[in-house]
C-alpha cells in the first residue's frame, strides 16, 4: 500500500503541452478515479505515475520516494490495460504468474500464490486454458490476478472495462470495487465513464484538456460542481442549463418566469440556472423553484422512472416523472424543481456562482 | 413433410461457367508446373543411354543413379553444405531481421525512419549489381571460397526486416507494456512477449529464407572455388561439363535435392499460404 502525490506534473509532446503543472495527493489505501472526456490527459497521467511515459516537469513521488527517473519495474506498481493485455500464447497460470517474473520465489511458491489469486478471483478451473478460451470478463480478471498476485504497492487501471458489455461491466465494476474493499490497495483508475466514476471511486477527479477541474467525492461532485463541464459531466441524464438574468434576489429566466436566489450566489449579470432531470418534477409549484411548462417531445420509459424531454421556446429540458406515470407526447406539462436544489454558475466563465 | 415437399428440388450438380475456366485454367497450371518435376523424375530413373527418350515412364527404370550419387562422397558433402548455408542463413534472418523490425516498429528514436528507408531502398538494388562489391568484399576480408563467404550477404535481408516490422507493428503497446510493468528488461520482452506473437510472420520469413538459400546458385557459384564447398545446386552443375552433361546424375541429384522442398510444402503449406498471403509479395 502506498501515498501517491502529484506535484506541478506536466507532460509535453514536442511544444504541445498536455498536462498542464496538475497536483494531487492520493493517500494510502484510497480508490481514486481520473474521468474526463478523451484527450483530457487522464491516462497520460495514469502512464506518467506508471513510468510508461516520461515526465516532462514536476514530480511524482510514490510512498514518499520520488520516482520521476524510474523503470516501471522499480515502481512497485501494478496496472491492469483496457485490452487486457495477456499474453496469447501462455496459459492463464502462466499469465499470473507473469506478475512474479522478478520475484526471487522457488516455483512452489509462485504457484501457491498463483492458486491463491486464481481463487480470491474464481479462476481456479480456468488456470490451464488459453486466454482464447475465455470470455472478455474472465480475461479481464486474468488481467487483475496478474496485477495482484505481486502484491504491489498500488493497482492502476487503465480503462478496464470499456470492452465489456454492459452487463458484465456492470459486474466488473462491483468486483473490483469488492476487492479492493477486501485488498485496501491504493488505487487509481481512469475511465471517462462518469457512472464508473461515481460507482467505484472514494474521490473522483475530474480533468479537461490536462487540467484538473475538481476533486472530491462523488456526492461533492454531484452536490458542488465548481463549474458547468463538472455539472455536465457528472449525473445522468446531464443537468439542465437555462440562460437567466440575475435582478436583485431573483433570476429572470430568458425563456420566460423567473426564480429566487440565495443572497449567498455572487452577482453576475448573465447566469445560467442548472436543474438536474431527477430534481425537475412533475408536481405543484414551490416557491422560488424553477418552474418549466411545455410540450412533451420524447418520453424515456426506464421502469423506475420516465424521463420527459419538454420543449418550450426552442430549448429542451429533461424532467423526470414517477415510472408508471408516463406523458403522452404532444402533451402539456409543467415540471418544478424546489430553490434548494437548483445550481448557478456564471455565462461568461461558466464557474459556479456559490456553493449551494 | 408438407414444407419440405414444397421446396423446389435443387439441381443435381450446378456448375457456373466461371467455375469450368477457373478448373480449366488451374489444370493447364498445374500441368505445366508439374510436367518439368516429372521429367526430372523420370530421367533420374533411366539409364544415360535412355536420356534422349522422351517418353515420361522410363521404358527400363533403374535406381543405378541414386546408388551412384549417394555413394559418392561429393554429393553427400554438396548436401552437407546445403544444409549447413541454408539453415545458419535461415537462423540468423529469423534472429536479426526480428530484432531490427521490432525496434524500427516499437522504439522512437532519432533517424529511426531515415534507417527504415536506408534498408527498405536496398530492395530496389538487383542482387545482380550487387554481386560485385560482395565479391570485393569477400576478397578484402579473405572470405572467398569459404561458408561465411556463401552465407554473409544473406545473413539479414531488407525483405525480411520490412516483414517483420509491418508485423511487430500490429501487436498491442499494451502486451509489451505490460512486460515492462511485471519486470521483463528490453531483450527478454522482445524474445518471451514479441515473437512469439508473430510466429505466423516467423514461420513464413524461416520457409522463405530456407528455400531462398536451399536453391541458390548464381552467389554460391561465384564465391566457391573447391569443389568441397559447393552447394547442392553448384555442385549439380559441375556435372555438366563441355561435352559431357551427365543429364541423369544433374536430375538424379535434383530430384534428391527437391525431397527437403516438398517436405517443408506439405507439413508447412499452411504457414506458406498464409505467409504469401500476409507478406502479399515474393514467394
Amino acid at each position: 500500500m502506498a501515498t501517491i502525490d502529484i506535484d506541478r506534473l506536466v507532460k509535453a509532446y514536442g511544444r504541445t503541452q498536455v498536462v498542464h503543472g496538475i497536483d494531487l495527493s492520493i493517500r494510502d489505501g484510497e480508490f481514486v478515479v481520473l474521468v474526463g472526456p478523451s484527450g483530457c490527459g487522464k491516462s497520460t497521467t495514469l502512464r506518467m505515475i506508471a513510468g510508461l511515459e516520461e515526465i516532462t516537469g514536476g514530480q511524482i513521488r510514490i510512498d514518499g520516494r520520488v520516482v520521476n527517473e524510474l523503470q516501471p519495474k522499480d515502481r512497485n506498481i501494478a496496472m491492469v490495460f483496457q485490452n487486457y493485455a495477456i499474453y496469447p500464447h501462455m496459459s492463464v497460470a502462466d499469465n499470473i504468474a507473469f506478475g512474479l517474473y522478478r520475484a526471487k520465489l522457488s516455483k512452489a511458491e509462485k504457484r501457491a500464490r498463483v492458486e491463491q489469486v486464481a481463487q480470491t478471483l474464481g479462476l481456479t478451473h480456468l488456470l490451464d486454458r488459453r486466454p482464447s478460451a475465455l470470455s472478455g470478463g474472465q480475461r479481464q480478471r486474468v488481467a487483475i490476478g496478474r496485477a495482484m498476485v505481486r502484491d504491489p504497492a498500488a493497482f492502476l487501471f487503465d480503462e478496464p472495462l470499456s470492452n465489456l458489455d454492459a452487463q458484465l461491466r456492470t459486474q466488473m465494476r462491483i468486483e473490483i470495487k469488492r476487492l479492493h474493499h477486501k485488498l485496501g490497495t491504493t488505487s487509481v483508475f481512469v475511465t471517462h465513464d462518469q457512472v464508473e466514476a461515481m460507482t467505484m471511486a472514494d474521490r473522483i477527479v475530474v480533468m479537461r484538456d490536462g487540467h484538473i477541474l475538481q476533486v472530491g467525492t462523488p456526492l461533492e461532485l454531484y452536490e458542488k460542481p465548481v463549474d458547468v463541464f463538472t455539472a455536465r459531466f457528472i449525473g445522468s441524464p446531464t443537468m439542465n442549463l437555462l440562460p437567466a438574468n440575475l435582478r436583485e434576489d431573483k433570476a429572470v429566466l430568458a425563456g420566460g418566469g423567473s426564480v429566487a436566489v440565495p443572497r449567498t450566489v455572487a452577482p453576475s449579470s448573465d447566469i445560467l440556472v442548472g436543474a438536474r432531470p431527477q430534481d425537475l418534477v412533475p408536481g405543484p409549484a414551490t416557491d422560488g423553484g424553477l418552474t418549466v411548462s411545455g410540450t412533451v417531445a420524447v418520453v424515456e420509459t426506464l421502469g423506475s422512472e420516465t424521463l420527459v424531454h419538454l420543449e418550450e421556446g426552442g430549448q429542451t429540458v429533461i424532467g423526470s416523472a414517477p415510472g408508471r406515470q408516463i406523458p403522452a407526447i404532444g402533451e402539456h406539462l409543467t415540471l418544478h424543481a424546489p430553490a434548494d436544489r437548483l445550481y448557478y454558475f456564471d455565462k461568461a466563465s461558466e464557474k459556479a456562482l456559490a456553493a449551494r | 413433410m408438407a414444407a419440405a415437399q414444397s421446396l423446389p428440388a435443387l439441381p443435381m450438380s450446378k456448375v457456373k461457367p466461371g467455375r469450368v475456366v477457373a478448373w480449366t485454367l488451374l489444370f493447364i497450371g498445374g500441368v505445366i508446373m508439374v510436367t518439368p518435376l516429372l521429367f526430372m523424375l523420370s530421367t533420374s530413373l533411366k539409364d544415360a543411354s535412355q536420356v534422349y527418350d522422351l517418353r515420361i515412364v522410363p521404358a527400363a527404370p533403374t535406381l543405378e543413379n541414386y546408388w551412384q550419387i549417394l555413394g559418392d562422397g561429393r554429393f553427400l558433402r554438396w548436401l552437407a553444405n546445403s544444409t549447413i548455408v541454408a539453415l545458419s542463413v535461415t537462423v540468423s534472418n529469423v534472429f536479426f531481421d526480428s530484432l531490427v523490425g521490432y525496434t524500427l516498429a516499437k522504439f522512437r528514436f532519432r533517424g529511426r525512419y531515415i534507417v527504415f528507408v536506408a534498408i527498405l531502398s536496398t530492395l530496389m538494388i538487383p542482387t545482380e549489381m550487387l554481386v560485385l562489391p560482395w565479391y570485393l568484399m569477400a576478397s578484402q576480408f579473405g572470405w572467398l571460397d569459404s561458408y561465411w563467404g556463401i552465407m554473409f550477404p544473406g545473413m539479414m535481408t531488407a525483405f525480411g526486416t520490412f516483414l517483420m516490422k509491418q508485423f511487430f507493428e500490429g501487436v498491442p503497446d499494451d502486451f509489451l507494456e505490460a512486460a515492462r510493468i511485471d519486470g521483463l528488461n528490453e531483450f527478454t520482452i522482445w524474445w518471451k512477449i514479441a515473437l512469439p506473437l508473430v510466429t505466423p510472420a516467423l514461420s513464413a520469413l524461416a520457409i522463405f529464407t530456407f528455400l531462398g538459400n536451399w536453391t541458390a546458385f548464381f552467389w554460391p557459384l561465384i564465391v566457391t572455388t573447391s569443389a568441397e564447398l559447393y552447394t547442392l545446386p553448384v555442385g549439380l552443375s559441375s556435372f555438366a561439363v563441355e561435352q559431357s552433361i551427365q543429364w541423369e546424375k544433374i536430375m538424379t541429384g535434383a530430384s534428391i535435392a527437391t525431397l527437403p522442398t516438398l517436405i517443408i510444402f506439405l507439413f508447412l503449406q499452411r504457414y506458406i499460404v498464409r505467409g504469401v498471403m500476409l507478406a502479399g509479395l515474393k514467394g
